[in-house]
């Protein structure tokens, strides 16, 4: 900041981030303002931002129309399954990538930026072909497969960052002192990795909770289906929604996602500016 | 910091390393090398290069959703009758006024928020705090949310417009003028944060005292945002928004849960178009079709992209 900012300009700013907040909070406050109202308030022509009779009504109704429980424990499943085997398999691909050039770690980071442009629907028709010659269309273990490729480029992406900030001579030190290769992987280098996996797993693990595109297609019946897809029964064929369960799902929904996030909000930004600053 | 992971590099190769290690080394490291990049490789070269070149193959056939055992191969034929149907191009055209629509206001206002937040103002933490709301979010609550903003009778918005007395509102997702619109602001608030926070990083890469010596030079805030600001942050900017374009161009849960592709296609966006042709539809090789142009289209904008960083390489 430099000291010649005049007051009027300092005041400028505090009204553009007050937009901004505006901007930011105004839907989600609404959204929580709408799943605790009572049905009589929703239906009122004039809408307050405050609950006047606060009420767990649309709770209980949400749980009642939708099988809510089911589906979160299936999103919980399959996103703690993506999470936990996606980084098993990437970590140490993610450690071979940052210690050395080779031409298989130049094709993976291109297959890492080509992953992110990709139309999900020239992937999704011939893993809907492949999982149903399978037989698995329509299970969990299909779509876990599904989720931990999908959150594989991320994660190398990740790792390789966390890997090259343990330096290569900590390493060296250990085989000086006779350990083998291996024995200074999971010995040396990977308690300091320790922190970047876990911050990487739960990443993966909230890419998956709030996947919906892939549930979407590989899952047909309600007892199966993740959390997001139930989501949208919510929502009538016409467009017509009970408004106040509606409002009350989707807020418990977010909750975990906003949790896990704000735990490791600041790595992740932290390895999406290496990822987009390097080459 | 690439360049001090070189220096340990070379000095790994340095004076230290015996002869006997260095015959032993490489084929221990290859050994090991496969043992450890295997377990993801097989799932990537499985379940997403395979599928990738297996979905570019069905763009040649007539591959349809209950009879996937006579297909047939059919040529350019799929790509024949895309060029010849108005509502993929319809749809196409759709994308692309989304995907400008969303990551041109997303660029802009992240980046006024980004510099804000990179002053010294007290409400600092709050709209960090914020940000990460809209990151966070499924995309299926983010529309829902929305759609609880814009309902007619029971929204804040219309409510807002009514209070003000501006009119009565209207049905802003079901109106033909007003539903891309609507929409287009829905994607912008989802993906503001990510860009702000990106910008953010990049502008705490600006040296400071650049700024302090612009400053005494008595250059006014635009010229230390052109000459000093600028110059640091065009990579990352360069790299967000060619990200952005083609995340927006390939989004399909936001829509699908605001409009599902109403009123009458016009907020359609090809995901949902080449979706529904898929699994609604049936026809596995048309909407592969479709996606080929898609990845078409994305990879001119990836390659614009990347001339353009390459560029930006040389100045440096």
């Amino acid at each position: 900041m430099s000291p010649r900012t005049s007051r009027s300009a300092r005041a400028g700013q505090y009204v553009a981030l007050l937009g901004y907040l505006v901007f930011l909070a105004f839907p989600f406050l609404w959204l929580i303002s709408t799943a605790f109202k009572p049905a009589r308030e929703l239906g009122s022509l004039h809408p307050t931002w405050i609950p006047e009779h606060p009420t767990l009504d649309n709770f209980r109704k949400a749980f009642d129309e939708q099988p809510l429980l089911q589906a979160a424990s299936n999103s919980l499943i399959a996103a703690l399954c993506a999470a936990i085997v996606a980084v098993l398999i990437a970590t140490p691909m993610a450690y071979v990538m940052a210690r050395h050039r080779s031409r298989l770690s130049t094709a993976t980071t291109g297959w890492v930026v080509v992953s992110q442009a990709f139309p999900f629907v020239l992937l999704i028709i011939p893993l809907f072909l492949v999982l149903k010659n399978l037989h698995l269309i329509n299970t969990l273990w299909g779509l876990i497969m599904v989720y931990v490729v999908w959150a594989l480029p991320f994660a190398l992406w990740m790792l390789v960052g966390y890997v090259r900030a343990v330096p290569a001579e900590v390493e060296e030190a250990a085989s000086v002192d006779g350990a083998g290769r291996l024995r200074t992987l999971v010995s040396v280098t990977a308690p300091l990795l320790a922190p970047g996996i876990v911050a990487t797993a739960l990443f993966a693990f909230i890419t998956a909770w709030n996947e919906f595109f892939f549930a979407l297609v590989l899952l047909k019946t309600p007892e199966k289906q993740t959390l997001p897809v139930v989501l949208t029964h919510f929502i009538g064929a016409e467009g017509a929604a009970d408004l106040g369960p509606l409002a009350a799902a989707a807020f418990l929904a977010t909750l975990p996602s906003l949790v896990v996030f704000a735990i490791i909000q600041r790595r992740i930004t932290g390895s999406m500016l290496a990822g987009a600053v390097k080459s | 910091m690439t360049l001090a992971s070189a220096t340990v590099r070379s000095g790994r190769h340095g004076p230290s390393g015996s002869p006997h290690d260095k015959q032993t080394r490489p084929v221990n490291r290859n050994a090991g090398t496969w043992f450890l990049v295997l377990p993801a490789l097989i799932p990537i070269l499985i379940l997403s290069v395979g599928p990738l070149l297996y979905g570019i193959a069905l763009a040649f056939t007539d591959a349809q959703s209950g009879r996937t055992r006579s297909t047939q191969w059919v040529g350019g034929l799929n790509f024949q009758d895309l060029l010849h149907d108005a509502l993929f191009w319809d749809s196409f055209r759709i994308g692309l006024l989304w995907a400008v629509g969303v990551t041109v206001p997303q660029f802009v206002l992240a980046l006024g928020l980004a510099l804000l937040l990179n002053q010294n103002l007290r409400m600092r933490w709050l709209a960090r705090a914020l940000a990460i709301i809209p990151w966070a979010m499924p995309e299926v609550v983010v529309g829902i949310m929305w759609r609880l903003v814009y309902n007619p009778d029971a929204g804040i918005l219309n409510e807002t417009i009514r209070d003000l007395g501006l009119g009565d509102g209207r049905d802003w997702l079901t109106g033909l003028a007003t539903a891309l619109p609507a929409v287009v602001v829905v994607g912008v608030w989802a993906g503001m944060p990510q860009t702000t926070v990106a910008l953010l990083a990049g502008l705490q890469n600006t040296p400071h005292e650049l700024h302090e010596a612009a400053a005494l030079d008595g250059a006014g805030a635009w010229r230390r945002f052109r000459t000093v600001t600028w110059p640091v942050l065009r990579p990352v900017a360069l790299s967000i928004t060619a990200l952005n374009f083609i995340w927006n161009f390939n989004s399909f849960a936001l829509v699908y849960v605001l409009t599902n592709g109403g009123p009458g296609g016009r907020t359609r966006l090809p995901m949902l178009f080449a979706y529904e042709e898929a699994f609604r539809y049936g026809q596995f090789g048309y909407a592969a079709a479709m996606g080929c142009v898609m990845v078409a289209v994305i990879s001119v904008i990836l390659a614009v992209y990347l001339v353009g960083r390459l560029r930006g390489g040389e100045d440096r």
